[in-house]
């Protein structure tokens, strides 16, 4: 068992599905936070069937960020969610007015408008709530011998509502690229028209959050500032995708947007980890006393390994045969 | 009035994980009788079975979109109101919860979305796999998942040691001494959930006199099936029984409202238990047909709840009147499924109205029975939450206070009551709207199995000129009234 760590190797795993999950259910979220500002009301028709066939897959990958992290770090599932108790519950309230919008938006004419608030207020809510999460990880929890003996409302500061803002802009942009791929005519002129002032929004705010990440916790700042010269390749990565994003909108490419977008948040999130390194519940638990028993770890990466490149298959698949733009009128409801 | 974060932890988990169990209990049947039809269409090319599974696949989406978005809800619950108990059990829930998501969620998202959209867009072979994997997700699922809730029930194959279960054998963990009986028994649960329903939308649709055809067709696999399954419920839920005796017998105790160990209990058909006096008021049994039952020996001893401590007993009331609801309707059940075969003997199954009236309000005896025989295992295992290893009150979130529990308990209730009553409601109107559905389309459809499934043509609200349009549906809405 000495031979392989783990427990690295389930912060690994962790790490990817927590991006995997921003990635995918940030687009679809992305979608339901541009959602009241679309050109027309056909437009959000296109939007929302865009996303459709996908978002309940996408939704699954937090279910299994969820039970992954019991499995693996019990402790970052048990200190965390008491810490988030409020902002959780408006997350999961946020996640479930959006889901059944989109069950509900197509059937209804004279209710519509109702469905159009509870996808855009449900995904606004959802978003700000997970860049708070992000927030509070930063800034650290209170706690006694494994356990939160923090307060309710300890999560929610100026620091924590600025990612929860960052969050939002930057789901948009994910949202606003992912239109460009998948749309045509006027909603895709109308992607491409906002991209831009998304992108500066989205520079703005993560910059100022990137600043004052050192001064929340001293840790962070020796990382940045004393040790570890070599991370600053990150910030520098990070601008030469917002700078691709800039230029492949002005160019109108069609794809090269949503992918540098990706990339953003890729670094991005690199630049986070190595910020807490190897603190998984900072500023005490590292990934190492976090993690559940070893024969626990083991017994589900053997499943994991097994069964995670066959859902990639069928997932594939099923992207394959609704690939495609999609078209006005063309619902999939 | 001190607010109690466990009571109200208690009654949050109650309320949205009942709220949570009726949908995929639904689906769960739902899936598989969808592959049968989906099968049967494949292989005879009978138009009929295409538009049968076209009409319930509608129903299918919007009854598991409501069950997934209950269910983000469930996977959060352990850590925010039992993280002593997340922290404590996730050696074996962790990786059990995360089996479930890796073998059947992701199978059950990925092929959902063609089996809805993909009519049009796959062949029909791929199509047919398509729900049959969406069939086999929901019973990967319900394995999983009672593995996890039956470990709770019966622990084994761990040890608890520094402040955590640790695996001993995980063959023994997932297959503890209950999970086989609690497996079949909640599996026949989906079954007779999906027959009993599609059996009473069936016998409404041939009471109006609406594609009755291909309904008469729906309603007789249904009673085909009820006929095996209900009586086959009955002989599971006894073995199941026995098996709690063995493991539980405080639990069976509360169920039979027995205070005192003694022999030839009674079965009590009737009474008011009142647990602060330790005795039942306005008794009415049968002589010792309970120690019949639970012993095969009418002179079997049973253990009484007076064995433990009063603290250590589950609240007998709820245990004992849900057993009898459950049971009773489970009878009920059998006795509609023996009455559909007297009645097919007869030539009248489909003639016999008071019978098709009365398979309509059998729909929702099955929910209520599921719901009941949950109350009855899950509070009948208080105060334990892991029975005789951990209780409620040790696995309590501590940071939680009674103002959080509440606020969320309240918010629950509020997203829940708005977001289901609209799910209900509008089921209601794909239901009322039937398998005519697509503005006639129906004929065409089944010769033109290019047409994507299209659930948007049944409009959200209520429609006076859609009526005027359509004499079947005016009808039918006359005789509602």
């Amino acid at each position: 068992m000495e031979v392989f760590d783990l427990a690295l190797i389930w912060a690994f795993i962790i790490g990817f599905g927590i991006i995997m999950y921003v990635l995918m259910d940030g687009f679809d979220l992305g979608i339901g936070i541009l959602f009241p500002f679309a050109p027309s009301e056909e437009d959000r028709d296109t939007m929302m069937n865009s996303v459709a066939p996908v978002w309940d897959g996408n939704e699954t990958w937090l279910v299994l960020g969820g039970a992954g992290l019991l499995a693996a770090f019990p402790m970052v599932y048990s200190i965390i969610l008491p810490a988030m108790y409020i902002g959780v519950f408006l997350m999961l309230a946020g996640l479930i007015f959006r889901g059944v919008a989109f069950e509900f938006r197509f059937k209804a004419r004279s209710s519509r408008y109702l469905w159009n608030w509870s996808f855009a207020g449900g995904s606004t809510v959802a978003t700000f709530a997970q860049g708070a999460v992000v927030g509070a990880y930063i800034q650290g929890f209170n706690t006694v011998d494994g356990v939160y003996v923090g307060g309710a409302l300890d999560w929610l500061t100026p620091f924590t509502v600025l990612t929860g803002l960052g969050t939002l802009a930057g789901y948009a942009l994910l949202g606003s690229t992912w239109l460009i791929l998948k749309t045509e005519g006027r909603l895709q002129d109308w992607a491409y028209r906002i991209t831009t002032p998304l992108l500066i929004t989205v520079l703005v705010v993560f910059g100022i959050i990137s600043v004052w990440t050192p001064f929340v916790d001293h840790m962070v700042w020796e990382r940045w500032f004393s040790n570890l010269g070599i991370i600053w390749i990150l910030p520098a990565i990070t601008l030469l995708f917002a700078f691709q994003i800039w230029r492949s909108v002005r160019n109108r490419f069609e794809g090269m947007p949503f992918v540098a977008t990706m990339g953003l948040f890729i670094t991005t999130y690199l630049g986070l980890i190595v910020s807490r390194w190897p603190y998984v519940v900072p500023p005490n638990y590292t990934l190492w006393d976090a993690a559940s028993a070893p024969e626990a770890q083991l017994f589900l990466l053997l499943g994991l390994l097994f069964v995670i490149p066959i859902i990639l298959v069928y997932t594939a698949w099923t992207y394959w045969v609704f690939r495609g733009k999609v078209r006005a009128g063309e619902g999939y409801h | 009035m001190e607010l109690d974060p466990l009571i109200l932890s208690r009654i949050q988990f109650a309320f949205v994980v009942s709220f949570h169990a009726i949908f995929p209990v639904f689906t769960i049947g739902l899936a598989s009788y969808i592959a049968l039809l989906e099968g049967l269409g494949y292989k005879t090319k009978n138009p009929v079975w295409t538009t049968l599974s076209t009409f319930w696949t509608k129903v299918f989406a919007v009854v598991f979109g409501m069950g997934v978005v209950s269910g983000i809800v469930m996977s959060f619950q352990f850590g925010t109101n039992w993280s002593n108990f997340a922290q404590a059990s996730a050696n074996f829930l962790g990786p059990i919860l995360s089996y479930e998501v890796l073998t059947a969620f992701f199978l059950e998202a990925a092929f959902l979305g063609v089996l809805l959209f993909g009519r049009d867009k796959v062949p029909p072979g791929a199509h047919l796999f398509s729900a049959i994997m969406v069939a086999v997700g929901t019973l990967i699922s319900t394995f999983w998942i009672l593995s996890a809730n039956s470990w709770m029930q019966t622990p084994a194959g761990t040890e608890f040691r520094d402040g955590a279960f640790h695996i001993l054998s995980w063959g023994e963990a997932i297959f503890n001494p209950s999970f086989k009986f609690r497996l079949m028994h909640m599996v026949l649960a989906s079954f007779l959930t999906g027959s009993f329903v599609v059996a009473g939308v069936s016998a409404w649709y041939i009471l109006k006199g609406r594609e009755v055809e291909a309904n008469k067709k729906a309603l007789s696999m249904c009673l085909w099936l009820l006929l095996v399954i209900a009586p086959a419920q009955a002989v599971v839920g006894d073995f199941h029984g026995l098996n709690t005796l063995e493991h539980q017998p405080m639990k069976v105790a509360a169920m039979e409202g027995h205070w005192e160990t003694s022999t030839n209990v009674p079965l009590l058909l009737f009474a008011i238990p009142d647990q602060e006096n330790q005795t039942n008021h306005f008794e009415i049994g049968i002589p010792s047909l309970a120690s019949l039952i639970l012993t095969h020996d009418f002179d079997g001893e049973i253990l009484g709840l007076k064995e433990v401590p009063v603290e250590e007993q589950p609240p007998v009331a709820i245990v004992f009147w849900s057993f009898r609801v459950m049971v009773g309707l489970g009878m009920l059940m059998i006795l509609f499924a023996i009455t559909g075969l007297v009645l097919r003997k007869g030539g009248r199954l489909y003639k016999a109205r008071w019978y098709l009236q009365g398979l309509r309000a059998m729909s929702i005896a099955p929910f209520l029975a599921v719901l009941t025989g949950w109350f009855v295992t899950e509070t009948g295992r208080a105060p334990w939450l892991v029975y005789g290893m951990m209780t409620q009150a040790e696995s309590v979130t501590p940071s939680l206070t009674g103002g959080m529990a509440l606020f969320t308990l309240i918010g629950y209730i509020l997203v829940y009551a708005s977001i289901f009553s609209a799910g209900l409601y509008y089921l209601m109107r794909v239901l009322y709207v039937g398998l005519e559905g697509d503005g006639g389309h129906t004929e065409d459809e089944a010769d033109r199995p290019a047409r994507p499934l299209s659930a948007a043509h049944v409009q959200f609200e209520y429609d006076a000129e859609e009526n005027a349009a359509n004499p079947a549906k005016t009808a039918t809405e006359g005789g509602q009234q």
